[in-house]
This record gives structure tokens, C-alpha cells and sequence, in this order.
């Protein structure tokens, strides 16, 4: 069927942070806008609201992802993470923890986007060296200057997790 | 961004049917490109069609030896899935180098052919701009125009395609499929992107309502010898200055079947074939490519900022056909050019 002249607002459900939302929403909010002044999930933050800085990245179907430039309509049914749900209670998420064991961040406005990024270059596998995950974690930019920490933070999660890999099998 | 009407398609047909039926209509896939020229108000479109629960997000053999890549395969699940990898290396190479992790996650190989340029004044609507409002007149042409065209511009737009991708499937000889109000067809890829002329508000020759649903690539044999060398202002997640995607077949030492396009230098990717043609039968050589270069670059032609693209290109040209010929591609990790 062919839309009507009118666009009313377009139920969506997302399960965000493994909460179910149901949702009425009109077709041009991002998710980030949702996320923030919506379900006041702030973790997430605007910065260039283009995608070219990467702190607004949030896990979609397990994939990171900028929320500024997704529809939220678009992603009817998905299951989203932001740096709000990676904790377990008040255990950290193995990355969060490196972050600070490594103080990886100055002011920190950049530090959820470079979590939730640096958590799905860690479940793609497809990193391995310190220049992999240079080039992987390209995507999330640092005022500040803290690459060399966030990159020794990811490297120091992803030598332990094939560690205990190896230790596996 | 501007209010639309939003239009969530099920099928192919009714996607078609709504591109086809609001002249300002835009299909929605990834949205990475469009969302970003909506905030801009650089797009306006009336009516948004999201496709993303179209059937067209597989990898197949197709009968003929091809594979078949639907519109909505994501630009990471394309580069990282093993047929690709295995028998297409060059586009996983480009795609890679292309934008960052995040947005390859999101955005979709029909969407990659769709995106626009990166101009810095077709993104600034206070400016004059052919291809955002045609017939207003090109700002880049004596203005700032250090990422522009030294290839096939025209007096009324010297902007850039900005893909990475696109450049691959050109050297690739890949086909668009396209469904439209008069059913499907086939866009050979060097059809389907098309120089600004005096209609650069065109970057592709779609019809309204047209809809691309897949990318075919025909079998190829070049092995390990390819290469995709892309030079840009910082490492990654730049946007490229010169980029060749070169591919060599080598029999006994000698060129036979070859194909380099250039991106970063014209309105499309950017293919001469008459020039590959007079590389068949030669011994691969740094002599040998230079020539080549010299002739492929014959034409070209700088705008002030980025006359230093031509040589740039001369050199780009030469060290990726000897990358390909030497069976080294670039590493898109370890940027070091060797």
C-alpha cells in the first residue's frame, strides 16, 4: 500500500540495553536523538552529529555503529547496546576496565563512543596487530590525544582474550 | 533535515512503485550518506522509501561463473566474506580503505554507488553549487578546490566521485542491476556513473524510480596480482587525493589482460582503455608504466590548488601497476607504500 498524504508517527520496537521499548516515533529522529533526550540514555554523545567522530557509536545487532546518521525507524526490531548496558551490575566490561587501568581518556566525551567501537573490533575479530587496530578504531576521532592509551587498552583485552583462547583448547 | 513522508517498502515492486510516484523521492538503505546531506538540507527528498526489508541481501554464484552481490550487503559483510576475499581480493582491498569500521557496518553496496561527492560546496547551500542547485554556477571552478577533478570535468562542475569501492568495480567490469518502472535491466559499470557535462545535478544514469538491486562481477583470473593504492591526507578514514586499482594478468613474464581505474580524479571512476590496450604484449617495467601513466594522464588538466594531483597520479599510476605486476598489494593495515 502507498503512503497517505500524511506521515503520522511510525511504531517501532527496539530492545535497547536488553530493555524492550515500544515505540511511536516520526521517521526523522536518529537514534541518538532517541537515545538522548528521548529514553535519556546520555552515555552516547553528539559531537559532529555527521558521522566523522565516532562518539555517538553504539552496538546494533552486535554491530558498532554511528547512531547520528541511523533513522530510528529504520532499525524496527534491533537489539542495541550502548555504553550504558556493557556492565554487568557493578562489574565492567573487561574494556571499560582497561580503559581505566590504561587512562585512556582526558575529558572523556569521546571515551563511550571509543568503548562501544573498540567492544565490536574486539567481537569482529578482524584485528590483530597494534596497526590493525589503529586502522580498525579509525572511526572514533580524540580531541585530547589519547590514541596511544586507547590502543594499548584494546591491545591488552584482545592479548588477553586469545590468551585465554590458547588456554581453551 | 526536512520533514518526509516515510514509506517502509516490502516487496521490490512497491519500493519501485513508490520511488517511481514522487518525483522528490529518496530510497533509504544504510542511510549514511543520505541522513548527513538531509541534516545539511543539501537533500529534500518528499518521500523516503526504506528498502531495508527488501530480499536483497545475498552472495551468489550466478550461472555463468559470476557472483551475484545484492544491493543491501553491507560494505563490511562484502569485504570480509570468503568468496570476496578469495576471487575479488582488489574489492575487499578498497573497500577496506574506504571510511571507517562503523560506517562500513552500516552502509550498503547499492548505497556505496549512490553516494555523492564530497564538494566542499555542494555540502554549503549558501553557495553556488550545478550540481545542488543547477544552474547556479560552480564555486570550485577559482574557488578552493584542492580535492577536485584534473579528469573529464566540465566548465560547469570539477567535483569528485568519492568511492572507493566504485573504483575496484570498475577495474572489476561489474554490471548494475536495476529495476525500475519498465522492469530490469543491466548497467555495464562504466555506463553507469557518468561524466558532469551541463548536467552535473546527474552523477548516474538512473531513471526516476529506478531502484539498483545487485552488483554482478564476472569471473576474473589476475591471482595476486592487483593492487589498491590510495593516497589521502592522513592515514585512514580519509577521503582519497589519487587512488589506482590496478590489476595484471602476466603470462610468461608478459602483460596480457590489464585494468587500472584512478580514483579521486574525475566525476567517475575513471578507466582508459585504449591506453590498457597498448599495455598487452609488454614486459611489466617502471619505464613501461610511466609511459602508460603519461598517457592515461594526457588530457588532464589542474585548477589552480590541485595541479600537484597530476603528478601525483603519474606516480600513483606507476608504483600500483608495479605493486600488481610484482603479485604485492598494498596493505590497507600497515600503510607503508613499498
Amino acid at each position: 500500500m502507498l503512503p497517505s498524504s500524511s506521515t503520522p508517527t511510525v511504531p517501532v520496537v527496539l530492545t535497547i540495553n536488553g530493555t524492550r521499548h515500544e515505540l511511536s516515533l516520526a521517521p526523522w529522529i536518529t537514534l541518538l536523538d532517541l537515545l538522548r533526550e528521548r529514553l535519556e540514555l546520555t552515555g552516547s554523545k553528539k559531537g559532529c552529529d555527521q558521522g566523522q567522530c565516532g562518539a555517538c557509536t553504539v552496538l546494533i545487532d552486535g554491530q558498532r555503529i554511528n547512531s547520528c546518521l541511523v533513522l530510528a525507524v529504520s532499525r524496527d526490531g534491533a537489539e542495541i547496546t550502548t555504553v550504558e548496558g556493557l556492565a554487568s551490575g557493578d562489574d565492567l566490561h573487561p574494556l571499560q576496565a582497561a580503559f581505566i587501568e590504561h587512562d585512556a581518556f582526558q575529558c572523556g566525551y569521546c571515551t563511550p563512543g571509543q568503548i562501544c567501537s573498540g567492544v565490536g573490533l574486539l567481537q569482529e575479530g578482524h584485528a590483530h596487530s597494534r596497526e590493525e587496530i589503529r586502522e580498525h578504531m579509525s572511526g572514533n576521532l580524540c580531541r585530547c590525544g589519547a590514541y596511544t592509551n586507547i590502543a594499548d587498552a584494546i591491545q591488552d583485552v584482545l592479548e588477553r582474550q586469545s590468551a585465554s583462547r590458547e588456554a581453551a583448547e | 533535515m526536512n520533514r518526509f513522508e516515510y514509506f517502509r517498502a516490502d516487496t521490490i515492486a512497491d519500493a519501485v512503485a513508490a520511488l517511481a510516484g514522487s518525483p522528490g523521492a529518496k530510497a533509504l538503505a544504510g542511510v549514511t550518506n543520505l541522513v548527513d546531506l538531509m541534516k545539511y538540507d543539501v537533500a529534500t527528498p518528499s518521500r523516503v522509501v526504506d528498502i531495508n526489508r527488501l530480499p536483497l541481501k545475498a552472495v551468489e554464484d550466478t550461472a555463468d561463473g559470476a557472483l551475484r552481490i545484492g544491493a543491501l550487503v553491507t560494505n563490511s559483510d562484502l569485504a570480509w566474506h570468503p568468496q570476496i576475499a578469495k576471487r575479488y581480493p582488489l574489492l575487499s582491498s578498497a573497500i577496506l580503505a574506504g571510511a571507517s569500521a562503523q560506517l562500513r557496518n552500516a552502509a550498503t553496496t547499492g548505497g556505496n554507488l549512490l553516494q555523492r561527492t564530497r564538494c566542499y560546496y555542494f555540502y554549503d547551500t549558501s553557495t553556488p553549487c550545478n550540481k545542488r542547485a543547477p544552474g547556479s554556477g560552480c564555486s570550485a571552478i577559482g574557488g578552493v578546490n584542492r580535492i577536485h577533478a584534473i579528469l573529464g570535468a566540465s566548465d560547469s562542475c570539477i567535483a569528485v566521485h568519492p568511492s572507493d569501492m566504485c573504483v575496484a568495480l570498475a577495474a572489476l567490469d561489474a554490471e548494475v542491476e536495476v529495476e525500475g518502472p519498465q522492469g530490469q535491466r543491466k548497467i555495464p559499470f562504466r555506463d553507469f556513473h557518468r561524466l558532469p557535462d551541463q548536467s552535473p545535478e546527474r552523477d548516474n544514469t538512473l531513471e526516476p524510480g529506478d531502484l539498483v538491486t545487485a552488483i554482478v562481477l564476472p569471473a576474473t583470473d589476475f591471482g595476486r596480482h592487483h593492487t589498491y593504492l590510495k593516497i589521502r591526507d592522513r592515514l585512514s578514514y580519509a577521503f582519497a587525493l589519487v587512488s589506482v586499482a590496478a590489476a595484471v594478468s602476466l603470462k610468461d613474464g608478459t602483460i596480457g589482460d590489464v585494468r587500472v581505474a584512478l580514483g579521486g580524479v574525475a566525476h567517475k571512476p575513471w578507466r582508459d582503455r585504449a591506453a590498457e590496450e597498448q599495455l598487452r604484449g609488454k614486459q611489466p617495467s617502471e619505464t613501461t608504466f610511466l609511459r602508460f601513466a603519461e598517457d592515461v594522464l594526457r588530457e588532464s588538466e589542474g585548477h589552480g590548488q590541485n595541479d600537484f594531483k597530476i603528478e601525483l597520479a603519474r606516480r600513483t599510476i606507476v608504483r600500483a601497476l608495479m605493486q600488481a605486476a610484482s603479485g604485492t598489494p598494498q596493505d590497507q593495515s600497515d600503510k607503508v607504500v613499498r
